[in-house]
């Protein structure tokens, strides 16, 4: 079956277009280069949309002692140390500037009385850092972002003459393979998902910012496109995935109806002040507090209580520590049989607020519950349980400029990259991840394409290419695309979970390879134009390689951090902490290896109080100081 | 508790198609696009339905259940009767590409013919101080999840394909309200623009895309009427007519 193949020629190519993608297209566009905007979805949909607490970013507008290095150190304490340290430091000093870059394009935050960006309270930050729009904040970067992409199409309009002639977006189109020539990136091959037509583009720089592997597990809050498809395209271009055991189970996901299970209950519920219980009606998290934790939150009630009105006086809600912790301990209360009816545990706010506070502040929350749940959550309990969020993990990239070690012209930003957040993300820093390093990633690949002029495609690499979408129409063995993904992702959660073992990560593994076997036989009906069947057969094949990595390195390392928790190894461990566990691909299986840790400088060892850091650093490491 | 649920669903492309009767089981608690992911995966593998998050927050899903707008995923199957057919159908006012998917390309080309927004020269990032009650009258707009449900209930051009070229639709007259209300916006006679470029003449304000809209958005009293009544008044009343050609203060509109 031969194809009419498009074919188009830009200076960079953007994979994905949620709020990391359009970041970066916005830059590349301003730096005066020609960019290709491609997304699964139409444009404006993107996983962005759901985000619902908000940003984080240190303006400091409701607690003026707030600043970069305090939301440094908020979160390198979040991701347990294991962060690369330049990540969480450009992050922490540019995301106040990326938000008010924001409202002079036109996005509304709320406001203080005063008239600034208002900020709330959210887990693992010390002061009130969310800029936020009620609980829909993603969706007001992503329709911010999209509209400035339009102002500027308008203004090539009128320079040109052509909307188009510099920018524009691809919608419903999958890209199947990152094409490379010379050693270097050279376009990407893909199909429109409307005809099944054929495309490719000839660039010299790609940069993915797919987004998430959500859709790999079965309980979820991602939207169908969270397939790993940025991690998959650049594992087979031989890309390094790094931190990939590290899965962000979030705490409050739906647990009823079945449905809408592991639908997204934002945090902002419990910084506005939400409790949880169990079946017993106990507040449980007082049990929870980690040691390296202790004197920042507090262990009884009528403290938890009066932090709400003076946070400066007393330590804060343990409903308010770091995802994981709460997610491990909800986790707990279940299985020792203290769960809510449903299987989860009780969020609940109509005792903490009015009824009419509530629907301002959480009106999309107010909304799902009473129309998917039939919960009016003003006046009962949520029933809440863990559900796969976000992955930690994701291509090992250069911190300043976004490229991807390993191929030249290629680049990855928001949460298909890797390393910022450590082993566990805070809540709010994944819509300043995609801000602050979507921006990093379009310098990064402007200044990539001036100084590397263009890279052809070849023939060879083309037809390769073709060959591939091909398949899943020419090969035999009337597998089911649908049934596979459906095993994949029982599997996935039973044994690459929350709570992980050798054992069960071993039988994941070979269970894993039977199913690269049995997609090697997906069959596909119909034909081509708009065909679901068609379009799961790629994002299986990339689901399959980010669950293989995920349990591989979970079984490589021995310790439990963060999103990673090993019931064989139950402790954090000093020594696996100057550990990255680095994914590489050779075409039939991963392979995983030990890569060091980048160490902190001086000055930002510094920041932190040495009795904190002893917690997580060897004593070598400690007796060293930072590393210059 | 299971249950079995009569769907009839319309298959075909741009030139050909016709509804379609399956019985498929439906789950406690589901809702429409749960029902029409069962039938895609059990019984029709190429069935092709758009959906993202399946929360309403991204109006991917947006078809026609038994004639009316709406999003598959907030349209739960307990709502209807035991034994009733149910029936989707794509969304009428937009060609179809194939089953329930279509070109809703209008509402993207009309974006891009309402002008963006445009700060003061001045302002500089971080330096902008707004009041809480000012910037909650856009907020209400920016609500808007683009699921175009209003695009398609609206008569001007739910059956009248000759008016799309001289009409925006409700869709994008909250989008100039919006920026109209924007604190912050500075762009001159954006209700004269509406009125003159986009159709809002055209709109003889029935409400129906303020009931079909999935955020409540209050469309027609919180955007189109204000622009309306402005529009009016500036042009009906002679003092003010005549002190806008005198001193050329058009952005009064």
């Amino acid at each position: 079956m031969s194809r009419s193949q498009g074919r188009y020629a830009y200076d960079v190519v953007v994979i994905g277009a949620g709020g990391a993608g359009l970041r970066a297209a916005v830059e590349a566009r301003e730096a005066g280069l020609s960019v290709a905007i491609i997304c699964k979805s139409l444009f404006g949909k993107a996983h962005t949309v759901m985000a619902e607490g908000g940003v984080s970013a240190s303006m400091g507008n409701v607690n003026s002692d707030d600043n970069w290095m305090v939301h440094f150190r908020d979160t390198m304490r979040g991701g347990k140390f294991l962060n690369h340290y330049r990540m969480a430091e450009l992050h922490a000093k540019e995301a106040p500037d990326r938000v008010w870059e924001l409202e002079t394009w036109g996005a509304l935050f709320d406001r203080t009385k005063e008239g600034k960006i208002s900020q709330r309270n959210f887990g693992g930050h010390e002061y009130p850092r969310l800029a936020h729009v009620g609980d829909r904040t993603g969706l007001e970067l992503l329709r911010t972002m999209q509209q400035r992409i339009v102002a500027m199409q308008q203004n090539d309009e009128k320079e040109t003459g052509d909307p188009e002639k510099f920018i524009k977006v691809f919608a419903e189109l999958t890209i199947t393979e990152i094409l490379k020539d010379n050693g270097k990136v050279s376009g990407v091959y893909g199909y429109w998902r409307e005809s099944g037509d054929e495309v490719f583009f000839e660039a010299p720089a790609v940069i993915l910012a797919t987004g998430g592997i959500g859709k790999t597990f079965k309980i979820t809050s991602n939207s169908w496109e969270g397939t790993g498809d940025g991690h998959a395209l650049a594992l087979k271009a031989g890309g390094r995935l790094k931190d990939m055991e590290f899965i962000q189970f979030h705490p409050t996901g739906m647990v009823w109806p079945p449905s809408v299970r592991g639908l997204l209950v934002t945090e902002s519920v419990r910084g506005d002040g939400g409790v949880l219980t169990n079946s017993n009606g106990e507040r449980f998290m007082f049990k929870y507090i980690p040691d390296v934790f202790k004197d920042k939150y507090a262990d009884n009630e009528a403290e938890a209580d009066r932090w709400y009105t003076d946070q400066a006086n007393n330590r804060r809600p343990p409903e308010l520590l770091p995802r994981d912790e709460v997610a491990r301990a909800i986790n707990t209360e279940v299985k020792a049989g203290r769960g809510s009816e449903h299987g989860g545990v009780y969020l609940d706010v109509s005792k903490r607020l009015p009824a009419d506070v509530i629907k301002k502040k959480l009106p999309s929350m107010w909304h799902q519950f009473y129309e998917l749940a039939g919960v009016d959550i003003t006046k009962e309990a949520m029933e809440v349980g863990p559900t796969c969020h976000y992955v930690m993990g994701g291509v090992d990239v250069d911190p300043d400029s976004a490229a991807a070690i390993g191929v030249p012209g290629l680049f990855a930003a928001g949460e298909v990259a890797g390393g910022m957040h450590g082993s566990n993300r805070l809540g709010g820093n994944s819509l300043s991840d995609l801000l602050v390093f979507g921006r990093r990633a379009g310098i990064g690949a402007a200044n990539y394409v001036k100084s590397s002029g263009t890279n052809p495609v070849s023939d060879a690499s083309l037809k390769a290419a073709q060959e591939k979408v091909e398949k899943p129409f020419t090969q035999s063995g009337g597998e089911n695309p649908y049934a596979l993904h459906q095993e994949l992702q029982e599997l996935t959660q039973s044994l690459v979970g929350i709570i992980r073992t050798k054992k069960e990560l071993e039988e994941a593994l070979g269970k894993i390879a039977e199913l690269r076997v049995r997609i090697g036989k997906v069959s596909v009906s119909g034909d081509r134009q708009f065909n679901p069947g068609f379009h799961l057969s790629f994002d299986l094949d990339n689901m399959l390689l980010v669950a293989e990595s995920t349990a591989l390195a979970g079984l490589t390392r021995e310790e439990s951090r963060g999103g990673h928790t090993r019931d064989d190894f139950p402790a954090m461990s000093a020594d696996w902490r100057q550990v990255n566990l680095i994914c590489t691909f050779d075409g039939k299986q991963v392979s995983v290896q030990k890569n060091p840790l980048p160490s902190m400088p001086k000055e930002l060892f510094e920041l932190f109080d040495p009795h904190e850091l002893e917690k997580y650093m060897t004593p070598a490491e400690m007796s060293k100081g930072g590393s210059n | 508790m299971a249950r079995k649920l009569n769907l009839r669903i319309w298959r075909g492309n741009s030139t050909d198609g016709a509804l379609q009767d399956v019985t498929v089981d439906a789950m406690e608690g589901e809702v429409i696009l749960d029902v029409i992911h069962r039938v895609q995966a059990e019984q029709m593998n190429d069935l092709a339905v758009r959906w993202n998050c399946k929360a309403g927050k991204c109006g991917s899903c947006s078809m026609e259940i038994n004639g009316k707008p709406r999003l598959a995923c907030m349209t739960r199957v307990s709502t209807f009767e035991d034994g009733e057919t149910v029936t989707v159908t794509p969304l009428r006012a937009f060609p179809v590409i194939k089953d329930l998917v279509t070109d809703v390309s209008f509402n993207y080309k009309k974006a891009m013919q309402i002008p963006a927004f445009q700060p003061p020269a001045d302002l500089k990032p971080g330096q902008a101080r707004m009041q809480q009650v000012d910037v909650e009258r856009s907020q209400e707009f920016r609500k808007c999840i683009e699921c175009f449900l209003c695009q398609d209930t609206c008569h001007v051009i739910r059956d009248h394909e000759e008016n799309k070229k001289s009409f925006a639709g409700p869709r994008f007259f909250i989008r100039i309200a919006e920026l109209d209300m924007h604190p912050l916006d500075v762009l001159r006679n954006r209700k004269k623009s509406a009125q003159e470029e986009h159709g809002l003449g055209m709109c003889n304000i029935t409400k129906c895309c303020t009931e079909v809209c999935p955020e409540h958005i209050k469309i027609t009293d919180n955007a189109i009427i204000p622009m309306k009544e402005r529009v009016v008044d500036v042009k009906y009343d002679p003092l003010r007519w005549l002190g806008s050609v005198i001193r050329k203060r058009d952005g009064i509109l």
